[in-house]
């Protein structure tokens, strides 16, 4: 019980911790723009798609949401190269990471699209839109402000999934704090600061993203 | 696929033991998670000001942080202490944590969606304050988060699969085990993807079942 706290070690650290952080919200935010993208896709399919669309889409969606990211990470990282399938490790996560995140905003999207009344569609229609014309101008943007609150919280979820790339030796927070907790031994320290950065970070992300939603008004 | 089912033969009594300790864990941390989860709800909900402020505090640390670093630090911060827990031990405890301060968040949430004028009505016919929650607050509050426990079920069967790296010789680990051994990378993995497949949509179909036969929708 005679531990005395030291930041010593911590602080030496404090800019690989920095960096650290800066490359998981990198991960995150790509994660989240390539996830949104086959989140759109995919939710637009689940709801105005044919039987067979919706079919794959359940699929994708049931197998992802199931599965731990770290098996999905691993299988990329280990397997996927025997079959030629090679990236960086930071490449690899994010990669996972956008397919993982594709799921959820699958959701997020599906949702958003199915609270469209089927009104505002159909007056899309009468004015003279296409199909294309309707998804893209009537569709796309409401459902884009629709899913919004629930994006920012997946971006959130996104953004602390990223300490799981650590595993596979992607030199982001969680991995950086491994190292200085291995090399200096100052296990409370340590934890506390990571965790402390974690939380700050994801606090001031939850306002941020507050104040974007209030930008755009609800239709 | 030959020797795909020869190394899955002689490895299936360790996997079968690793699947069972992936389901203990986890029913373990759910388990205490809702019980610990429960009471810190309440306190955040009816607490006040003092009590509430510390669980705030708590809750809103643990779900500001990400899972592995909950599991990493409750494994290593302990031996600054002198204490030294075992994988095992800080892993379900880190689990147990997360899973309560979800759970205490979504209750609280449900307390609250609760119009007050059942509150004040429960006390005009002469209810305590513990009979008002235990017959009127609390029985509309669980049926309100069932589906979340689901959920979170599903989560916490995820996130165990991140105990394989404080060394807890659950599924994953076990299997990355196996997968060092025989090389059959693809094979094992698409295996043990598809184990933690079934668990979590076994819990998904469990949680329908429960719905339906209880009526809770």
């Amino acid at each position: 019980m005679n531990y005395v706290l030291n930041f010593g070690a911590v602080l030496r650290g404090f800019d690989d911790l920095l960096s650290g952080l800066a490359l998981g919200l990198a991960m995150g935010l790509a994660g989240l723009v390539v996830g949104s993208l086959i989140g759109i896709a995919a939710g637009y399919a689940a709801v105005f798609g044919g039987r067979p669309a919706r079919a794959v889409v359940t699929l994708y969606v049931g197998f992802i949401r199931n599965v731990p990211i770290l098996v999905l990470a691993l299988f990329a990282f280990f397997a996927l190269p025997q079959y030629g399938i090679r990236f960086s490790n930071t490449n690899t996560f994010a990669a996972v990471l956008a397919i993982y995140a594709g799921a959820y905003l699958t959701e997020s999207f599906r949702a958003a699209m199915l609270i469209i009344p089927r009104g505002t569609i159909e007056a899309a229609q009468s004015i003279g839109l296409t199909g294309v014309g309707v998804a893209l101008w009537v569709v796309l943007p409401i459902a884009l402000r629709n899913a919004l609150p629930s994006v920012g919280n997946n971006f959130i979820s996104l953004f602390k999934d990223t300490s799981i790339a650590a595993v596979i030796a992607v030199p982001e927070l969680t991995f950086q704090a491994r190292k200085i907790n291995n090399e200096s031994f100052r296990v409370i320290e340590v934890w506390l600061v990571t965790s402390l950065i974690y939380v700050t970070a994801c606090g001031l992300l939850a306002l941020a993203l507050r104040r974007i939603e209030k930008l755009f008004p609800r239709f | 696929m030959g020797k795909f089912l020869t190394v899955f033969d002689s490895a299936s009594s360790a996997l079968a033991a690793a699947f069972a300790m992936t389901v203990g864990i986890s029913a373990a941390a759910v388990a205490g998670g809702i019980l610990l989860g429960l009471v810190i709800g309440l306190a955040l909900t009816y607490g006040g000001r003092v009590l509430a402020l510390p669980f705030r505090a708590v809750v809103d640390i643990v779900r500001g942080t990400p899972v592995l670093v909950l599991i990493l630090a409750s494994y290593y911060m302990p031996a600054g202490l002198g204490v030294s827990p075992g994988p095992v031990t800080a892993g379900v405890a880190a689990l147990t944590i997360f899973c309560a301060a979800h759970i205490a968040e979504t209750l609280r949430g449900a307390l609250l969606a609760i119009p007050a004028a059942q509150t004040d009505a429960a006390r005009a016919i002469g209810l305590t304050f513990g009979k008002t929650l235990g017959y009127v607050l609390l029985p509309q509050a669980l049926r309100q988060i069932a589906p979340n426990l689901v959920n979170t079920a599903v989560e916490i069967v995820k996130a165990s699969s991140l105990l394989s790296a404080i060394g807890v010789g659950e599924l994953l680990l076990t299997t990355q085990e196996i997968i060092g051994r025989s090389f059959l990378t693809m094979e094992f993995y698409a295996l043990v993807g598809l184990l933690y497949l079934a668990v979590n949509l076994s819990i998904s179909a469990g949680g329908w079942w429960l719905e339906h036969r209880f009526r809770l929708r």
